[in-house]
């Protein structure tokens, strides 16, 4: 049987405060895979990835990286991991080559070597133009690629990506993925955990849903898509919308302004018949779109029933 | 990590210390130039020409070695406490907790370049003496030691409070109220032999004057304490320094949560 890139099992943390982050959490991700961690603020992601990379203790439990116990075999798990932070933790007065290097260097990389690498992955995240200036006059979105490329720098077999893209703008967002879809498809498993959840639908085979320190759902994006049994609609009309809205029989609709109203009906409902009994209103229709990404509307729905729970 | 990559990750963490010297060489390297000068200029030769002499020799000669000390005291420590704190300010001590470096590494590299430090600040105000005096070496072991043991000492205790603080006014406690009362009593600018024998008992218990007269020794051949025991005392603080910074380092109190 394969060595998954991570094995946690039954993992705790309790704070000093007494908050407890974690309780009994199990999970694992196969080599190879592209997973996504996904939870609301407050959930446990950070600290399962603090513990991951050792900068939380656990109160039980243990972490796996393909096979070595981070806890028990810290310098072979931790070769074996790359690590992109939510916040900037690098030293703002130092070039993003020095940063690349020293990187490497922490990870016993020879120096000619380490500057080889440094200057490709600079490269390859459009960042070598800057190389040589102090990284603290990067923009947000150049400090965010800079982590990422200091993360590979030591050609990580599990990259773990906490938020990468908070705040970055979607041209640089979409170059960033690619460039991380890349790096998945040459072998290098990644964990992804992000608040744009259209990214995890698109990037992601598996997803784990964490949430008060519980996974509550761990199944593929398709089959946790698949789950989902209503969508809900938007329609601009091309008029103004008449007082009363038809009744459609299976469909919600709800007035979101003189010109808009929201449809919500089955997976099943063809929008054939929706549209034909529009059209007998008297309502013509411009445009429609979903209103919500679809994994955004499962990932409500299970936090909502775990909350309720 | 096999042995060439923990020399590797040294070499880089050593590196990495050296550049941020010479990056900001205004507040590192200048500073211990103009105070070293400074007293030179009025303990050494305004105020030395009228003491005379102490322990047989020019008092300008006499306080030479103690003002080296006191340089590499202050500027191992102060290099050490501030470069570690800031690397947690900063959390980009993260990289090194984060890599598969052990922890006995991190600590050597930032020893060593405390330690780099230490000799650069030391060379110039041996430099600067030299405008004032001249300094033969009685015994080079004996000096090389003493730095070499006495920089470790102060640079281990600057990993301690840098691991401790928790803002930037927690580094600048232990150097105001405790290095330089202890570096001013610890015979930089006296014998202890002057002082009353009580005096003399207590000074004894300061392991900077120590520190002070074996460099003296080395320097100028001459001493107030017996050189086993101010080994020991170098030796002792060295080890037991070193098994606490190791302890805190790996159980990353301040680090991790």
């Amino acid at each position: 049987m394969a060595v998954p890139a991570l094995a946690v099992r039954d993992l705790q943390k309790t704070y000093a405060n007494g908050v407890a982050a974690l309780k009994g959490i199990e999970l694992e991700v196969a080599e190879g895979d592209f997973f996504a961690l996904l939870g609301p603020n407050g959930a446990g992601k950070s600290t399962l990835i603090g513990i991951t990379t050792t900068l939380v203790n656990p109160s039980a439990g243990w972490v796996e990286v393909f096979g070595h116990c981070v806890q028990r075999d810290r310098e072979r798990a931790l070769a074996l991991l790359g690590v992109v932070p939510q916040e900037f933790n690098f030293n703002q007065f130092e070039t993003p080559l020095e940063i690349l290097v020293n990187q490497a260097g922490f990870h016993g990389i020879p120096r000619k070597l380490a500057r080889e690498r440094a200057e490709k992955y600079l490269r390859e995240l459009q960042l070598w133009d800057k190389h040589a200036v102090p990284s603290r006059t990067l923009s947000g979105g150049m400090k965010r690629r800079l982590m990422i490329a200091r993360a590979m720098v030591n050609e990580p077999r599990l990259l773990i990506l906490d938020e990468p893209t908070a705040g970055v703008d979607i041209e640089i967002r979409r170059s960033m993925w690619k460039f991380v879809s890349a790096i998945n498809a040459a072998g290098t498993t990644v964990i992804l955990t992000t608040h744009y959840l259209e990214e995890a639908e698109q990037l992601c085979r598996n997803v784990a849903i964490i949430d008060r320190g519980r996974i509550v759902e761990h199944t593929t994006v398709k089959q946790l898509i698949a789950k989902l049994d209503v969508e809900t609609f938007v329609f601009d009309a091309a008029a103004e919308l008449p007082a009363a809205l038809p009744e459609i029989p299976g469909v919600a609709l709800a007035r979101v302004d003189g010109s808009t109203f929201e449809a919500t009906m089955g997976r099943a409902h063809d929008l054939n018949s929706v549209f034909a009994a529009l059209t007998g209103a008297g309502i013509t229709i411009n445009s429609m779109r979903n209103k919500a990404n679809r994994l955004e509307e499962l990932f409500v729905r299970l936090v909502e029933g775990n909350k309720a729970a | 990590m096999h042995a060439s990559a923990r020399l590797h990750a040294l070499h880089t963490i050593l590196s990495r210390e050296i550049r941020r010297i010479m990056r900001i060489w205004g507040q590192t390297l200048v500073p211990p130039a103009i105070t070293m000068l400074l007293y030179f200029v009025i303990f050494g030769n305004l105020v030395g020409s009228r003491i005379g002499e102490m322990g047989g020799m020019r008092y300008i000669d006499y306080i030479v070695p103690g003002l080296i000390m006191m340089s590499v005291i202050q500027n191992s420590y102060g290099n050490i406490v501030s470069s570690f704190f800031g690397s947690k300010f900063g959390r980009y001590v993260e990289e090194m907790l984060v890599s598969p470096m052990p922890p006995w590494v991190i600590l050597t590299g930032y020893v060593l370049g405390a330690l780099a430090r230490g000799l650069m600040v030391g060379a110039i105000v041996l430099v600067i003496a030299m405008f004032f005096t001249r300094i033969q070496i009685h015994h080079v072991w004996i000096t090389l030691s003493t730095f070499v043991l006495t920089a470790t000492v102060f640079a281990l205790a600057g990993f301690i409070n840098a691991v401790y603080a928790k803002k930037f006014d927690d580094i600048s406690i232990v150097p105001t109220f405790v290095l330089t009362p202890l570096t001013y009593l610890g015979g930089v600018f006296y014998s202890v032999d002057l002082l009353p024998d009580f005096w003399e008992a207590v000074s004894h218990a300061n392991p900077i004057l120590y520190m002070v007269n074996a460099f003296r020794y080395g320097l100028l051949g001459t001493t107030d304490v017996d050189l086993r025991i101010a080994y020991a005392v170098m030796v002792g603080f060295t080890v037991v320094l070193a098994f606490v910074s190791l302890r805190l380092l790996t159980k990353g109190v301040g680090m991790r949560s």
